[in-house]
């Protein structure tokens, strides 16, 4: 049972917040709404278009195209990343400067600026400069990922994984840090083996921080746009020419705003309604937890 | 704090070997892009293109300099770090007082308040990329710090609170109580008694405020254009304009690692400790 006292004064302690935010998402999300139902024909010129827009969008096939690359790349990266997270957080050191150095190097790729992480990557694949580009080339496979769709898409998709599984490894050592030396102590004297420890003290443990890792890798890997910008610009073709790649090409590219809008909101929506499922998975865990 | 040590964490057994072969190969997979950057970064520019090699031959800081007495260059720098820190100190400002209320009182509309500042932090940029243009025009903030801090605050403060929500509510509610019949009033116990408390939790929140208003670039650079201009817009635009200088693109590279590298090195105890603490 809830024990905190019912006092709707601390609306005041969360005033700031609110209107912080609500100035930078409310307002602009009124905009896009404004523009997604009506043509914009002069500066002071507008018409009423009802869902004239919403259909044009949804019936796009570049969009279907788009959303499918998304869904398979989202889906790619997750499966990826969660194990391979794991993985690591339970081999990295526990105790002493190695522990201190390898969280330090492993979150070293967070820190840096994403269209650096693009940089990186197109230093280090071009196929004339790069150290992979020419290792992979020398090993007799052709690879070159401004022309090859498959490369382009293998690149961007490891690129993630380079980028992005430091925080499910961060977030994993975390909820391992905190299991309890008793629980290993238990296990050692029943004789557990290493997956017994794994699977039945390990893995629970880790439920809450790998939903949020999951959550985050999978709205992250949403709404991917600098990285694939700066090394392969969408393509070769359309390729790698994801959600917001899409979004910004009709935005800011076309200039087209009803269509932009429409698109940003439905974009919205889709990834309002997954976080709401696992928002509701979250606090429904952990009022089980609680009991 | 104790310190979790089990059979699968620290393994003396045959298994300890290939276990740490799998962390090695992670490693170098981790460390050699950023290993190709710097080797790149000192590289005068005619070798690089010129043949392939492991080992730069002739090692040059020319990059360097240019970058540091450019004012273009590092005017970049100093905007970047302006608008982190500024954004840094609003999201934990506005955030420490809202955490603190979700996670001591239940009031009027708590959980949806809450689930609807987490939709801000699942929202994806690109949407608000057009009406933030239009927003801090209106106001006539284009290309100042405090509109990139303001707009990064987007996604910053939700996740501050989420974070420093879960560091509160693991101090127990009794301290606040005691503090209270002992006559301190709100504002000297929240920072003379609870703050300290709890700092592990503010270093985590401040690491994700500058981690993720460091790498963002979309939105920072919608939003300047010559006087707030961000270092990894400054790196685009020029390298465009002049040709393809992969040494001097490299240089930049590394220096944009440094900060980040340095703020790690700082919180890394609180990293460790801090997440475990905290519900996140």
């Amino acid at each position: 049972m809830d024990k905190r006292p019912y006092d709707n004064k601390a609306w005041l302690l969360v005033l700031p917040v609110f209107l912080i935010v609500a100035i930078s998402a409310i307002i602009p999300l009124m905009t896009v709404v404004n523009y997604s139902v009506q043509d914009v024909l002069g500066p002071f010129q507008r018409v009423f278009v009802g869902t004239e827009w919403f259909e044009q969008v949804l019936n796009d096939d570049r969009l279907h195209g788009a959303f499918l690359r998304q869904l398979i790349f989202s889906g790619c990266v997750l499966l990826i990343q969660i194990p391979l997270g794991i993985a690591v957080a339970l081999t990295m050191p526990v105790k002493g400067w190695q522990s201190s150095l390898c969280l330090v190097l492993v979150a070293l790729p967070l820190l840096i600026p994403w269209n650096v992480v693009g940089t990186i990557w197109q230093l280090y694949a071009r196929p004339d400069i790069g150290l992979a580009g020419v290792a992979v080339n020398s090993l007799g496979i052709p690879y070159n990922y401004t022309s090859s769709a498959f490369d382009a898409w293998l690149t961007v998709l490891i690129m993630d994984v380079w980028h992005w599984t430091p925080l499910v490894i961060l977030l994993c050592y975390a909820g391992l840090r905190s299991i309890p030396e008793a629980f290993y102590q238990a296990a050692k004297i029943d004789g557990a083996s290493a997956w017994a420890v794994f699977r039945y003290i390990q893995l629970p443990k880790m439920r809450r921080v790998l939903t949020i890792a999951i959550l985050l890798r999978f709205m992250d890997s949403f709404m991917i746009y600098t990285e694939p910008f700066v090394l392969t610009g969408g393509g070769p073709g359309n390729a790698t020419t994801f959600l917001s790649q899409f979004l910004a090409q009709i935005a800011v590219g076309q200039f087209d705003l009803g269509p932009a809008a429409a698109f940003s909101l439905i974009y919205f929506l889709v990834i309002l309604l997954l976080s709401w499922i696992f928002y509701t998975y979250i606090t429904h865990t952990d009022r089980e937890d609680a009991r | 704090m104790s310190t979790a040590k089990g059979p699968a964490l620290n393994p003396s057994t045959g298994r300890f070997r290939k276990r740490h072969i799998g962390l090695i190969v992670y490693f170098v997979f981790l460390l050699l892009p950023i290993y190709w950057l710097i080797a790149m970064s000192v590289r005068p520019n005619q070798e690089i293109l010129s043949g392939f090699d492991l080992f730069p031959r002739t090692i040059t800081f020319a990059n360097y300099v240019t970058i540091f007495t450019d004012p273009s260059w590092y005017t970049g720098y100093l905007n970047s770090i302006q608008y982190v820190a500024l954004n840094t100190l609003i999201s934990l400002s506005v955030a420490l007082p809202a955490a603190y209320a979700f996670s001591r009182y239940r009031f009027l509309g708590d959980k949806h308040m809450f689930f609807w500042l987490l939709t801000n932090r699942m929202a994806p940029p690109a949407v608000f990329l057009l009406p933030f243009f239009q927003l801090y025009s209106t106001f006539g903030l284009i290309d100042t710090h405090i509109a990139v801090a303001l707009a990064h605050c987007l996604f910053n403060v939700p996740l501050a609170v989420w974070i420093l929500e879960g560091f509160m509510s693991g101090v127990p509610r009794e301290i606040d109580e005691t503090a209270y019949i002992d006559g301190y009033s709100f504002p000297r116990f929240f920072l003379t008694i609870f703050l300290p408390l709890i700092r592990a939790g503010i270093g985590v929140t401040a690491f994700f405020c500058f981690m993720f208003s460091w790498v963002e670039l979309l939105l920072a650079r919608t939003l300047t254009s010559v006087d707030a201009k961000p270092i990894a817009a400054t790196m685009t635009r020029t390298v465009s304009a002049a040709g393809m200088d992969w040494g001097l693109l490299a240089a930049a590279g590394v220096l944009t690692i440094v900060p980040g590298a340095l703020v790690i090195w700082f919180v890394r105890n609180y990293i460790a400790k801090g997440f475990a603490l905290g519900r996140v």
